[in-house]
Order: C-alpha cells, then structure tokens, then sequence
C-alpha cells in the first residue's frame, strides 16, 4: 500500500532526474566553479524557486501571473529589513543625526524607526514573515479575483499592474524603504558575516537544500488529486465546478504556494547578492520569471530549474563577452525558444533525448535477453 | 574554474619571471621601469607590460543614453595614457562591463572585475543607487572606484574617488550668485524624487534662508513623470524669482515644453530657471530652443574657454564624431584614468592601499575644467560655474567662482 504510494508520488523517472540535479547543484558546481561564480549560480537558483511556483500555478493551474517579482520583493525585502537593521546599530551609525536608524532613514530627515520596522529586529518574526506575507498578500489577490471568476489574461493584466504599484510605492517612499536604490549594504546575520567567502558556501548549499525541498513540494503537489484536480481545471475549469468543486479555492491556494516559493527565493537572493532593490520587483523582472519558466518548459519542476539557470547564466556569460549587444542575442534566443519549442527545454528533453535514451536502453536489455 | 585558477599560480610566476629576464637589459637602461611583483603586491592584474583596469557603465537600459559619454571619455583618457607611454611603463587594457541600468548587475560585474579579472581600479557608476549597490563590494575586496557623477554627498568611502561635484560645491554658489547678479529673494525648489534632489533641496533651502531669502515652495515628482502642468500653475501662482531644478532625465523634455507652452519665456528670467541636471547632453534629448536663456550650475561646460578644454574637445571629437557634444559628468569621467595614473606613479605600486595614501593632494593642471586636486575626503576641489544655455545646446560661462572650492560631503549645518 505504502509502497505503491510512493511509488505513484515518486516515479522512476522522477526519482532519476531528481538524483542528477542534486547531484549537478550539491557537487559537479561547487567542485568546478570557484567561489565567485558559485555565489552567481547561487543567484541564478534563487530565480528558480519563482520559476517552480509557476510551474504550479501557470503550467498545472494555467494561472498565468506576470507579478511574481511581488513575491520575490516580498521575501527579500522582508530578509532585507532584518539585515539592514542589524547592520545599522548606533555604532555603526555614528556620523548619523540619529544614530541607531538605516542610513537612506536619516537621510530623509526621519528621526525614528517607522513602526512596520520594528518586529524585524527579531529573526524568528522575520522568517514568519517571509512565509505569511506573501501568502496573506496571495490570498488578497487571489480571493479578490478568482472568487469573481476573473483569470486568464485579465488576471495576468492585473498581477502586473499590482507589481508596478508596489515598485511606485517603494520608490515613492524612499525614507522608509530606501527608495530606487534599494536596502543596500547588509553585513551580518546574528553576528555572522554574510559577505566572506566562507559565509557564500554555507549559504550556497543552504540555498540548494531549501531548492530541493521545494522540488519536493512542488512534486507532491504535482502528484497528488490536488495535481489532477488543477489541470483538470485548466483544461476544463467548468467540469471541474459543475462536478460540485469550489474552484475559486483551489486557485486562491496554489497561487499562494507559488507566491511563497517566489518570496523563500527572495529571501535568499537577498542573503547571497547582499541587498535589496525594487529592480527586482516591477514589471521587467516580473516578465523575466515568467521567461525562466517558459524556457524551461513550463509543465515540467526540473525544467524550471534548469531553466532559470540557464538562462540568467547566459545572460552573464553574454553580456561579459559583449557588453554592448548582449541583449540582441539574449531577445533572439527567447524568440527562438518560443517559436520552435513551445514546451521549452523540457520539451527538447522529452521529443528527443528521452527517447532515444529509452531505444538505447532497449536495445542493451534485448541483447541481453538473446544471451 | 577553482583548478584553473590555482594550478595556474606557479604558471604566471614562472612566466613572470621568464619575461622579467627578457626585459632586464631593457630595465636596466628605462629606470622607469620596475618588476611586475614590486609594483603589485596584491595580485592585481599587472605584468611587465600592461595593467588592466575596469569600465563599469550601462551600456544598455535606461541610464545608457547617460552613461555611454562617461564610457567614451574614459577610453579616451586610457588611449591617451598609453600614447603618451602607460602607467609606470605599463599600457593599460580595459575590461569593459555593462551594469545594464540594473542595480543588482552592478554589484556582481564589480565583484567580477574585482575577484576575477583582478583590475587595479575601476571607472564606473553613474546614479546614486548603482555606486550604493557597489560600495559593499569595493570595501569588501578593496577596489578604487572612479565615481563621475554630481552627487547628493553624505558619503566617504576610502574605496572610492569622486571625481564629480558634491552637493555643496554645486549649490551653495549658485544660489549666492542668483541673489548677488540678479537680485533673487523668491525661491521655488523643484525635483524628481529620489536622494539626490532631496538632498539637493535640503543644502539649498538651509542656504537660502540663512542668506536671508525665502522659499516659496519645494515639490518633487516621480522619475519619468510627464505631467508639470499643476506644478506650473503653482509656480505662477507662488511668483518666485527663481525655479531650482533637480528634475533629472526624460522628465526634463516634458517640463520645459509645458513650461514654454504656459507662457514662460526662460530668457525673460522672469522668473530665471536655475537647474542643477541639464548638462549639455540632456539639452540633446530637451531640444535647444526649449531651453535657451536656461542657467546651469556646474563645474565644467564644453565651451569653456582654455586652452586644457580646447585640446580635450578636439581630441574627443576626433575619436567619436563631429557632433558629439561633452556634459560635465562627462568631463568628470575622463579625469579618473588621469588622477589614477597620477596617484599609481607617485606610489610607485598599484596596490590599492598605497595609492589611497598618495591620492589625497594629487592635482591635474591639465584638467579640461582647470586644475584639480583630490581632497583629504576623497573629493576634488574645483571651481563653481553657471552656464547660460544659449540655441545651439551650448552654454556660454557668466560666472565662474575666483577659487576652488572645498568638497565638504557631510556640511554641518545643513543637515
């Protein structure tokens, strides 16, 4: 009973590619790249976490969100508010008129920590945080528009509008969110120096372990009737609501997941890059999750991964060797991907490789059999 | 990449050692010259022939059409280095990097050229938020950083030079100069919404009220915002003798139309537009007969009247183009490689921390804006000039200040 359980959650195909991508991120990465470049793969993963909620809510759900930098601001701001505000102790702050605040604070004449900043001087309030304000903040949008049976691209419109509002806000309101130019220069984590080569390590398997566990996640999600249920609806959303389930509900929650995934991903990128800025949460960015995920393949949780890696590995490698023309090539890649491979990496993967993996296998088992 | 790096080390010293042979004879006639490991204690990328520096611009996004004269007038600076024999008999590579008008991009092309190309310094930065989001990684790795930009001030990092005015280099005798010349009591402060212009306002109005005079009104709107109609109306309302401006990029071609269209005629002064953000560059996007009569405040205009200016004009309009035209961060940008080169040669070493100790009273006299010198706090002392724009998208210089003025980032009495 067990055993088949298991067995329906974990196929061996699954189990396969999930040994080789932990075995990619927790061994072959570290051992060939040096710390500097682990620390942009670390980067490049924490994408990856927005592009596995949106496998969930877009390629299962068929939730096409194009605000998950929401999210992702949601969680690295939230990290970011605990780091800046031990790094600003009144030490540190001397030359301040108010020592003791942020430093973008003083600079906008404000003379005390505003009262939304106060419960970020504990990390386990921060942690909470990182978890229950996207989902809170999921839920608001989700409630207010599946609820209305709003969705499809109306949706999409709506999420986007929401993370320009957000980016206005926070630029708006640099005094208490340090504006366009973000929180910047974070040092510690309870007194431990996130900026040392040997912090970038720890947070880098760190970083993979809560990926993985996220996989995970995603992939019982993926399995269980709560899956099936989703495609279902995306297939057919009234079949669904006339077979006497509440359809509403089941968006509103997997749109919360995707939101949560997206802010543990800015929580992390917020540790390992070292500030915070709202760059990362408006429009452009938001577009640019969707991307991962779609060059990825957008039905598939490794696709994603791999996706967001590479993808953001090209765009370094890229606009290194051609700082003036990166983006050309980066635009005529994704035009490509979209026009010949609708489904993405993944799609590659299964028209090409895996059948041609599974003939191979074949063959070795049918000459075995003739021995 | 790790293996690469580490079984390469015996490699270089190796090679190093070999070309350090070849050039002996050639050593031992330039005395100039000096071994690789002597003047570079740190790793830096240096050998017997060449330094490499970095160049750390948007060269793409939104901040390119800004960035892109500072990226120009660094190479310059470096072509003209290495015609006229390199730094300490070294020419000089560049690597150059796009920042991309992203902040987090920034931060990881410093750490590249820091950690992975090993640059003795680099040029680069243009907005506040890019300089912010590098700071932790040029202090982290100690790099030098050759920030252009006028900037807000309220900052001193001993890893970085700021070749560009402070706030109150660039404002306090501009206002002096709007109450001395043309007799202005009346103030409206205008600007985009963001460090820069608040900070700008805040010196500004501390100045204006300890001079005497008033201001009338202070606004700000967001970065990209079109819409001055309403704040237009004020202005003509509240009667000031001078709007000052901070209104920085696009925003600027929307507020000086709708400020022509409402019947206020920049050469009529009345009242006189003072702005601190339109350099010669942005005139290009505004258009010259939106602005004439317009005054500026800054330390260098491309029309400027000496003999150092003359041969930077010519020089750099021979390298990109006849109809180029030269902004002060611009000019800014091209004194980093030279204060650089400067600081490294009286150090005798590239080590960063070596020429952090010479670079304080290192001075330029062939400077296009005149003569500079670095400052103890990491500033260049410079003259104080208001521009007066004039159809063409040049300025004509009615004011320059007799002396230097002192950077002084964090004014006391103004905060």
């Amino acid at each position: 009973m067990l055993q088949t359980k298991l067995r329906s959650l974990a196929p061996k195909n699954d189990v396969v590619s999930f040994l080789i991508l932990a075995a990619i991120l927790l061994v072959a990465l570290p051992i060939l790249f040096d710390i500097f470049r682990l620390n942009l793969i670390g980067k490049y993963l924490t994408f990856a976490f927005v592009a596995l909620g949106l496998v969930l809510s877009w390629g299962l759900g068929g939730i096409l969100s194009l605000g998950q930098g929401i999210f992702f601001g949601l969680g690295g701001y939230a990290m970011a508010m605990f780091l800046k505000l031990e790094a600003s102790n009144p030490e540190n702050t001397q030359i301040q008129s108010t020592p003791g605040i942020p430093d973008f604070m003083d600079w906008n004449q404000l003379t005390e920590l505003p009262w939304f900043w106060e419960p970020f001087h504990s990390f386990g309030f921060t942690l909470f945080a990182i978890i229950a304000l996207p989902a809170l903040f999921a839920y608001i949008i989700g409630a207010a528009m599946f609820k209305r049976r709003v969705g499809g691209v109306y949706f999409a419109i709506i999420t986007q509008a929401i993370a320009a509002i957000l980016t206005i806000l926070i630029i708006g309101q640099q005094g208490f969110t340090g504006g366009v130019n973000g929180i910047t220069d974070l040092r510690t984590l309870h007194g431990w120096d996130i900026r040392t080569d040997s912090a970038k390590y720890i947070l880098y398997f760190i970083n993979v372990m809560l990926l993985l566990a996220t996989l995970v996640a995603a992939q019982y999600i993926r399995k269980s009737k709560l899956g099936r249920l989703l495609v279902a609806m995306r297939d057919s959303e009234d079949r669904v609501r006339f077979s006497g389930y509440d359809v509403a509900n089941f968006k509103i929650f997997i749109f919360c997941i995707a939101g949560i995934f997206s802010s543990i991903g800015g929580a992390m990128f917020t540790l390992q890059v070292g500030f915070m800025s709202p760059s990362l949460i408006g429009i452009v960015p938001s577009i640019e999750m969707v991307i991962f995920a779609a060059v990825g393949g957008n039905l598939s949780i490794f696709g994603a991964i791999y996706g967001a890696l590479i993808v953001n590995w090209a765009k370094t490698i890229l606009s290194e060797s051609y700082p003036e023309l990166w983006l050309f090539a980066m635009g005529a890649m994704f035009i490509a991907v979209v026009l010949a491979f609708p489904k993405g990496l993944a799609g590659i993967y299964e028209s090409y490789v895996q059948p041609w993996v599974d003939k191979k296998l074949k063959a070795i088992q049918d000459k075995k059999a003739k021995k | 990449m790790k293996k690469t790096i580490s079984s390469s080390r015996p490699g270089t010293t190796r090679r190093t050692l070999l070309k350090g042979l070849a050039a002996l004879p050639a050593a031992m006639i330039l005395a100039t010259s000096s071994y690789a490991a002597d003047v570079n204690t740190t790793g830096l990328s240096v050998t017997d022939d060449t330094v490499t520096v970095g160049i750390l611009h948007s060269a793409t996004g939104t901040m390119a059409i800004s960035e892109t004269g500072s990226i120009q007038a660094e190479k310059l600076a470096i072509e003209q280095i290495n015609a006229s024999g390199g730094v300490l008999g070294r020419q000089i590579k560049y690597i150059q990097e796009d920042g991309a008008s992203d902040w987090p991009t920034f931060a990881e092309k410093a750490k590249k050229l820091l950690v992975q190309d090993k640059v003795a310094a680099i040029m680069g930065c243009w907005t506040s938020a890019s300089r912010k989001a590098v700071l932790p990684v040029m202090e982290q790795y100690n790099g030098m950083l050759f920030y252009p930009t006028f900037y807000e001030g309220l900052e001193q990092s001993p890893n970085v030079i700021y070749t560009g005015q402070e706030a109150t280099q660039q404002i306090l005798k501009g206002i002096d100069w709007a109450k001395e010349t043309k007799g202005a009591k009346k103030f409206f402060l205008l600007g985009s919404d963001y460090i820069w212009p608040r900070t700008s306002n805040k010196i500004a109005r501390k100045h204006i009220e300890k001079l005497g005079l008033k201001v009338v009104g202070e606004e700000y709107y967001p970065l990209g915002h079109t819409q001055f109609n309403s704040v237009i109306n004020k202005i003509k309302l509240k009667r000031p003798d001078v709007i000052f401006t901070t209104v920085v990029g696009g925003s600027n071609v929307a507020f000086y139309k709708q400020l022509n269209a409402a019947g206020i005629d920049l050469t009529k002064e009345k009242p006189l537009v003072l702005t601190l953000s339109v350099t010669e560059d942005e005139i290009l996007g505004i258009g010259g007969e939106n602005v004439e009569g317009l005054y500026a405040s800054m330390k260098y205009f491309q029309s400027l009247p000496n003999d150092n200016n003359t041969a930077f004009v010519k020089a750099f309009k021979k390298r990109w183009g006849d109809d180029i035209v030269i902004g002060d961060v611009t000019q800014a940008a091209y004194l980093g490689p030279w204060l650089w080169k400067a600081a490294v040669e009286k150090a005798g070493s590239f080590d960063v921390d070596k020429i952090r100790k010479t670079l304080p009273g290192i001075e330029l006299t062939t400077a296009p804006e005149g003569y500079v010198k670095v400052h103890p706090n990491h500033h260049l002392w410079s003259k104080s000039r208001i521009g007066h724009a004039k159809k063409d998208g040049q300025f004509k210089v009615v004011y320059e200040s007799k002396e230097l003025i002192e950077p002084n980032p964090f004014p006391k009495g103004y905060q």
